[in-house]
């Protein structure tokens, strides 16, 4: 970890380890002594700046706070693994809320601001110095502000990961109306990784539900490409393989078109108007017979 | 490796177990032929559950052994296609035309019972059992 921060100083200044070693140690000793009044000024440019909006001020100081002795503990150790986990910590708990990427990065980049300038002031009498310990400051001041805003976009990409699964799952729901008889309602355009998915949940509906029949519903869709037709003539195939039948309800006249484009073969598609008529034809195949035992409730007195 | 071949009430069962080679394919096909008649099976089941991998050559063979067996008077039906299997065929183009299929052997027999039921009493009297 600290090999990186020694190259980049010794490359520029001629004394080594020791002195960067040295700088570090006097900067992160300024930083504790001048903790209380650095973080109130911190806090105090974020509001200015109007960034975290979605937090109240108490819990912005708050924030800053722990933020900042991470901050320190980093300079100090030449560590980042805490500090890391302590950004992926901290995106959890705002990422719900909605702070934006460029409000993280910004109060990272703010600090780093303050700390600067806290150093300029401190040395400004003594250029000499205040190059020494802007050497030792500032490549572990890049890193803290990359690791942090790193890990904050890698909790937003594992959280939109995790949406694109559940809304993945939920696209495709397989359902037993009857025994033997699965309905498949789709909704929404079907691109070729939901097609994918619809094949591979239809088919392995049938074989865990035992399936004969399926309804595939695709009222809701309002057009398909060619390829994604190919593919739902195959999985109706393929579905035969597996020894059940399947129905195709609620064809809109862009999908007949489309199927009838790519020359499907009628004779292997089972299709019927909507989806109630293909539950009746599913019950007929399935020896079904629906009767009514009463009459409806009648109409109110 | 060599299929076993059982006698199941009217019905002829075969279990593929692992992969077959080609010339097994046919060895399964001639003597799925050939024991038909001589057990005067009125049904035939292959099952394929064990198979992860259904080539061309071995859909071809299958639809075969179904097309020869239905024209010495029997039926066949293939049980325990995989669905990663059923796709990939489907995607080569290989859909065994013709050719009943079934969920498993359970569902197998059920078919051939009731399409068996069937043509037993278009040709009642039939002196066969």
């Amino acid at each position: 970890m600290s090999s990186s921060r020694d190259l980049a100083t010794t490359s520029r200044s001629q004394p080594r380890v020791e002195t960067t070693a040295s700088a570090l140690r006097e900067l992160v000793a300024h930083l504790r002594q001048q903790r209380a009044q650095l973080r109130e000024e911190w806090a105090r440019l974020i509001t200015e700046a109007k960034l975290l909006t979605a937090m109240t001020k108490e819990e912005i100081f708050a924030e800053a706070t722990s933020v900042y002795d991470n901050y320190v503990e980093a300079l100090e150790t030449g560590t980042y693994e805490a500090l890391q986990t302590y950004a992926r910590n901290l995106s959890e708990r705002i990422i719900p809320r909605g702070v934006e990427t460029h409000e993280v990065v910004g109060i990272v980049l703010l600090l780093r601001d303050v700390l600067a300038r806290s150093l300029f002031a401190k040395y400004h009498e003594d250029f000499t110095e205040l190059n020494r310990i802007l050497d030792a400051y500032e490549p572990a001041a890049n890193r803290i502000a990359i690791t942090v805003a790193v890990g904050f976009v890698q909790e937003r990409e594992r959280i939109i990961r995790e949406q694109q699964e559940a809304i993945r799952e939920l696209s495709t729901p397989v359902l037993q109306v009857r025994e033997r008889l699965l309905i498949l309602p789709i909704i929404g355009v079907i691109d070729p990784q939901r097609a994918r998915q619809l094949t591979e949940q239809l088919l392995r509906g049938i074989r865990t539900n035992r399936a004969k029949v399926v309804v595939l519903d695709i009222t809701g869709v309002p057009y398909i490409d060619s390829p994604v037709a190919n593919h739902l003539v195959q999985t109706v195939e393929a579905a035969r393989l597996l020894g059940a039948t399947v129905i195709v309800t609620g064809l809109s006249p862009e999908i007949a078109q489309t199927l009838v484009n790519i020359g499907v073969d009628l004779g292997k598609m089972n299709t019927v108007g909507d989806l109630q008529g293909g539950i009746e034809e599913a019950e007929r195949l399935l020896g079904y017979k629906v009767v009514l035992t009463r009459e409806p409730a009648g109409e109110p007195a | 490796m060599q299929v076993p071949i059982l006698k199941q009430g009217p019905y002829l069962i075969a279990t593929v177990q692992s992969a077959l080679t080609d010339d097994d394919l046919k060895q399964l096909r001639d003597t799925l032929v050939d024991q038909i008649s001589q057990v005067r099976a009125r049904g035939v089941i292959v099952d394929v559950t064990a198979l992860d991998v259904i080539d061309s050559f071995a859909t071809r063979t299958l639809r075969d052994v179904a097309h020869m067996i239905r024209l010495r008077g029997a039926e066949t039906v293939i049980v325990g296609i995989q669905p990663e299997v059923a796709f990939s065929m489907v995607k080569l183009g290989l859909t065994l035309e013709g050719v009943a299929t079934s969920l498993d052997l359970e569902e197998g027999l059920r078919y051939l019972q009731r399409s068996s039921k069937g043509k037993v009493q278009e040709h009642e009297g039939r002196p066969h059992r």
